[in-house]
């Protein structure tokens, strides 16, 4: 007897897939630029300067001429380095951010030209399962491309983020279980169906309080940036990438951020559902849930131009000592009040 | 034994200690109190001035490039050749050369005139101590600090270049700015 792993929402056929993909790719790497260039112009405004302004009209071709300058450039690697891990690592942290992109509902099956088409990548029964997969191999390009590097700079990032994963995927995960629990399925656009009374951050505030902040470790945002740690690690894991290579890095954090706000807003904040009973016609439903990503993707640069960096030891103290027992209480006391509802 | 202090003793506020429910106030507290910090900042607008846009106004005692001058009825020029800028100079970046004037040909009002005026301006500190030496006003510091170039030799500054009209004047700042 053969179990299937997962169960698929909804099957379409085989070329609308292959069409979803590409516009999940194109998508996820379109918005990228926007946060980026968002992101240096937030951090300006908020520091009294103007940020980028001079590459194209108020300087919003500037993420182009980042990254073409970027491609331009030499590939090069270190002698110390070990070669074909050190190419595969921003090639891993990259597929992996577009793959977590892929479960992201933006609405519910919809009817495009008398076809059936789900607008997200695909609507597996385990999608919070896949989030935390796609999230742990992530951490392997980044752990790779330190390790492999062969820089000591490096390998200290990758130590550190090796650390940071373990320390708060825990508290990730368990913060999503209240969520789990209360749905009661683990189909990312079940959850969202399931919030149509009440969006999940209001009996869920803890919980959501601490996927949030496991969230900015989780991609390495500040104020747990020890990975990245600029002013002590010289850049930590991608210290000796350059090129391609560090465009790949760059472009899959800000792919992460991305990722998370989405699924913070499906999770949390009821995907493409509107409060009060307003409802809208379906095509407006991906445009909900991109206003909604994008306040969380201001969030997180909001976040970046606020806190310090903390100490490795506040980081650990605060993961294991804070956000665990916050979410295993959580967990529980949410598993109480679905069993005495029942 | 228990710390009493006096009077004049200041005792520093430094809120809760770290741990328990008041520290998790106070680090959840001081968190969105620095992120409306941060949002003020942001509703506040920019300082910066666009440089080659915008110009940073300067005062009208801004000592900048040198200008000579001539009367403005007769179209002399004021300046006789006298070398006292020259001599006032603490970098020797003046060089004068005078010449006599004839009733053929008459350059200044007095007697002789500057055949040769250069000012090389990558040795000028502008401290103005050559328009304080000036017996005729002749020479004045203008208020233009564009002076880059990319040639040491075009920094020499001839008679012709310090008597023209800048094309392009810094903005002066208003009464009172």
């Amino acid at each position: 007897m053969s179990l299937p792993l997962a169960e698929v929402g909804y099957w379409e056929p085989w070329w609308i897939q292959v069409l979803k993909g590409i516009v999940i790719f194109v998508v996820g790497l379109s918005l990228v630029p926007v946060i980026l260039m968002a992101e240096r112009k937030i951090l300006g405004r908020m520091q009294h300067r103007f940020g980028p302004n001079r590459v194209g009209p108020y300087g919003y071709a500037q993420p182009v001429a980042d990254i073409l300058k970027l491609l331009g450039k030499e590939t090069f690697r270190p002698r110390t380095s070990v070669g074909w891990l050190f190419r595969l690592a921003p090639i891993i942290s990259i597929m992996t951010a577009v793959a977590a992109f892929a479960i992201i509902p933006f609405g519910d099956t919809v009817d495009i030209f008398g076809t059936k088409v789900g607008l997200y990548g695909v609507d597996v029964s385990i999608g919070p399962l896949y989030l935390f997969a796609f999230g742990a191999v992530a951490f392997y390009g980044i752990m790779l491309g330190g390790w492999a590097s062969g820089s000591k700079y490096s390998f200290l990032g990758s130590m550190r983020a090796a650390a940071q994963l373990i320390s708060y995927e825990v508290s990730q995960g368990l913060a999503l279980i209240g969520v789990v629990m209360t749905a009661g399925t683990l189909s990312l656009t079940e959850i969202v169906d399931a919030q149509s009374g009440m969006w999940y951050f209001i009996p869920q505030i803890v919980g959501f309080i601490v996927f949030l902040t496991a969230s900015f470790a989780e991609t390495n945002r500040p104020p747990f940036d020890l990975v990245e740690a600029d002013a002590e690690l010289v850049g930590g894991y991608n210290t000796e990438y350059g090129g391609g290579g560090f465009a790949s890095y760059y472009f899959s954090e800000y792919l992460n951020v991305l990722v998370v706000s989405g699924v913070v807003t499906t999770v949390f904040f009821g995907g493409w559902l509107l409060p009060f009973g307003i409802d809208p016609p379906t095509w407006v439903d991906p445009f909900v849930v991109l206003a909604k990503m994008s306040f969380f993707a201001f969030f997180f640069i909001w976040v970046r131009a606020t806190l310090p960096r903390l100490r490795y030891d506040q980081l650990m103290s605060f993961g294991w000592k804070v956000l665990l027992p916050l979410a295993t209480l959580n967990a529980l006391i949410t598993a109480i009040v679905v069993v005495a509802v029942d | 034994m228990p710390w009493n202090p006096s009077e004049d003793t200041i005792v520093v506020g430094r809120g809760p200690q770290p741990g328990g429910a008041g520290g998790a106030y106070r680090a959840f507290g001081e968190t969105l109190r620095g992120l409306k910090t941060t949002f003020a900042r942001a509703v506040e607008g920019t300082y910066t001035i666009q440089y080659p846009e915008e110009k940073t106004p300067v005062y009208p005692r801004f000592r900048g490039r040198h200008r000579l001058h001539r009367f403005e009825d007769t179209g002399l020029e004021k300046c006789v050749g006298c070398s006292l800028c020259a001599a006032a100079c603490p970098a020797d970046c003046i060089r004068v050369v005078a010449a006599e004037n004839t009733p053929e040909h008459r350059v200044s009002a007095g007697e002789r005139y500057a055949a040769v005026y250069e000012i090389n301006m990558s040795r000028c500190i502008f401290c103005g101590y050559c328009e304080i030496a000036c017996p005729f006003d002749a020479i004045t510091m203008g208020n233009d600090y564009e002076l880059s170039d990319y040639e040491r030799s075009d920094l020499i500054f001839t008679k012709e270049m310090l008597l023209a009209e800048p094309f392009e004047r810094a903005p002066l700042r208003a009464e009172g700015e």
